[in-house]
């Protein structure tokens, strides 16, 4: 089963980090070591802030782009990793140790997959 | 027989003949596998050997003498290595079995299980396998590396096929037969090609294991539910239940060769799992017609299924069969045990929501679709769902016109 781990990250946490940064990216780094020697890491990537980020939208054929409107939102998107694992419980294990499970919270979601029973 | 066909079967008596020989499963894999490579680049363009299977040993076995010289020559433990190759045609041709085994090891995931079953015995490359897995290339290749590694701390032993360990193995084989009978409704080749292969597997234990009722029971499982695959899908990848399937599209060889598998092992050996589900699965292909389906007979199978493997599943499914003969509210009553043991199962709203459709009650049938649909993670089971919903919906709202 996949599952995406969605890392939620508040904005004010550049100006605060509630631990050093260098030992929150070591901790990062080892965790994906960890998942890739496993076989489990399909993969995922940081995102840059969010005020670099654009909305686009498409009314009557035209598309517009605009700077994102979620800028004020209490919590953003920071980065997602995909892994391929045997359990639900397995998944959540994995978004135990992420460390940004400590402040705030990773989301965990199964990924749908292309094939299905007929019933 | 394609040279790829041809590389696949010879792949496991190569790696069988160098385990026996030299122990060290992680390397004589490795080893193999380039060989598989290289045979694969040089038999297309010089033409195929006079004795396959001789070539890629002599050059399997070269591979390895590489490999365990360099380490060798790391660890200074050159002494004790033989410098002749093995004989190409030495009687060792069902080894397939028990390397087989030994991929199935109990130290290892199920998703390890099958994803070496498929290299070492099914000879697969990483790359198809991590293809049929929609997973990247590294991850499979890692996943592997891995789970040899673990082999090889467990300490496994090239040792012929136990019992208890039969389980396990044909537990194996049946996730790599559904994987590929799951992927149908979609266009994925990779994947569609795991059930020809768990077929191909499952022949060969079959042929080496042929009193065992089990194996015979999995091996006409996997044809009896393979043989209805052209028809469980429309053009557009949407599945389409049994009950709709048109049942000149289901293939009668296969048919005729699972009946025969699991009456011969019914009439000899006692039921196993594999064998009863078999048994309902000849009893719905044999039909002529949905209509004419003897659920009686079904609904028996099941009461003996569930005294054989009891669990929730085996009653959600006979739950259907209750329904199919003593009634849609007969089954409904049966679900209500399963509140608890499958609450998150989409498959558990499913076969309600199908239920309360039978008893008339739309409105609950319609909750209980949404439920499912939102529960289960396979795109083809959304879409179906949703589309019963739909259907339910229109059917309602005309009701509210008159």
């Amino acid at each position: 089963m996949k599952y995406m781990l969605l890392i939620h990250h508040n904005p004010n946490f550049m100006d605060n980090p509630p631990e050093p940064m260098d030992q929150i990216g070591a901790e990062v780094g080892r965790l994906i070591d960890e998942l890739t020697a496993s076989g489990e890491w399909v993969g995922g990537e940081g995102l840059a802030d969010v005020s670099q980020a654009k909305v686009v939208r498409v009314r009557d054929g035209i598309p517009a782009v605009t700077d994102g409107p979620y800028l004020e939102a209490k919590e953003h998107l920071a980065g997602y990793c995909m892994i391929d694992c045997d359990s639900l419980d397995r998944a959540l294990e994995v978004a135990a140790t992420w460390p940004d499970a400590r402040w705030m919270g990773i989301e965990v979601r199964p990924v749908m997959t292309p094939g299905g029973e007929e019933m | 027989m394609s040279i790829e066909e041809q590389l696949r079967g010879l792949a496991p008596r190569v790696l069988g003949t160098l385990v026996r020989r030299y122990g060290r499963f992680d390397v004589c894999e490795d080893a193999v596998q380039e060989a598989l490579l290289d045979a694969a680049l040089q038999w297309p363009r010089d033409g195929v050997p006079a004795n396959p299977r001789g070539w890629l040993l002599t050059a399997a076995h070269r591979r390895l003498i590489d490999e365990l010289r360099s380490e060798s020559a790391r660890r200074r433990r050159e002494e004790g290595l033989a410098r002749e190759p093995p004989q190409g045609e030495a009687t060792d041709e069902d080894d397939a079995l028990e390397l087989l085994f030994m991929c199935c090891h109990e130290s290892l995931t199920p998703a390890s299980q099958v994803a070496l079953t498929l290299r070492a015995v099914g000879g697969l490359t990483t790359t198809e396998i991590a293809s049929a897995f929609l997973v990247p290339e590294s991850t499979m290749a890692q996943r592997i590396s891995r789970a040899k590694a673990t082999i090889r701390a467990a300490g496994a032993r090239f040792a012929p096929p136990t019992p208890e360990a039969l389980p396990v193995v044909l537990h194996v084989l049946y996730l790599i037969f559904n994987e590929g009978y799951m992927a149908s409704s979609g266009a994925h080749v990779a994947r569609v090609e795991l059930s020809a292969e768990a077929i191909r597997l499952t022949r060969e234990v079959h042929r080496r294991l042929p009193d065992d009722g089990e194996v015979a029971g999995l091996l006409a499982l996997m044809l009896l539910t393979d043989a209805r695959r052209p028809a469980r899908a429309r053009a557009d990848g949407s599945l389409v239940p049994v009950a709709e399937q048109d049942r000149s599209l289901w293939d009668r060889a296969k048919i005729a060769e699972g009946v025969e598998l699991v009456e011969e092992s019914l009439a000899s050996k006692p039921g196993g799992p594999y064998q009863l589900q078999a048994a309902i699965a000849a009893i719905h292909d044999e039909a002529p017609s949905a209509r004419e389906t003897d659920w009686r007979q079904i609904l028996a199978v099941y009461e003996v299924l569930e005294r054989v493997s009891p669990g929730p599943v085996v009653t959600l499914n006979r739950a259907v069969a209750v329904a199919m003969v003593h009634g849609p509210r007969a089954g409904l009553e049966l679900l209500e045990t399963l509140d608890e043991p499958l609450r998150d199962h989409h498959r558990l709203a499913a076969v309600r929501a199908h239920l309360l459709e039978m008893a008339g009650d739309e409105v609950g049938a319609r909750t209980a679709y949404e439920r499912a649909a939102r529960l289960t993670t396979s795109i083809p089971e959304r879409r179906y769902l949703e589309a019963r919903m739909a259907a339910l919906r229109r059917f309602g709202s005309e009701d509210e016109t008159k």
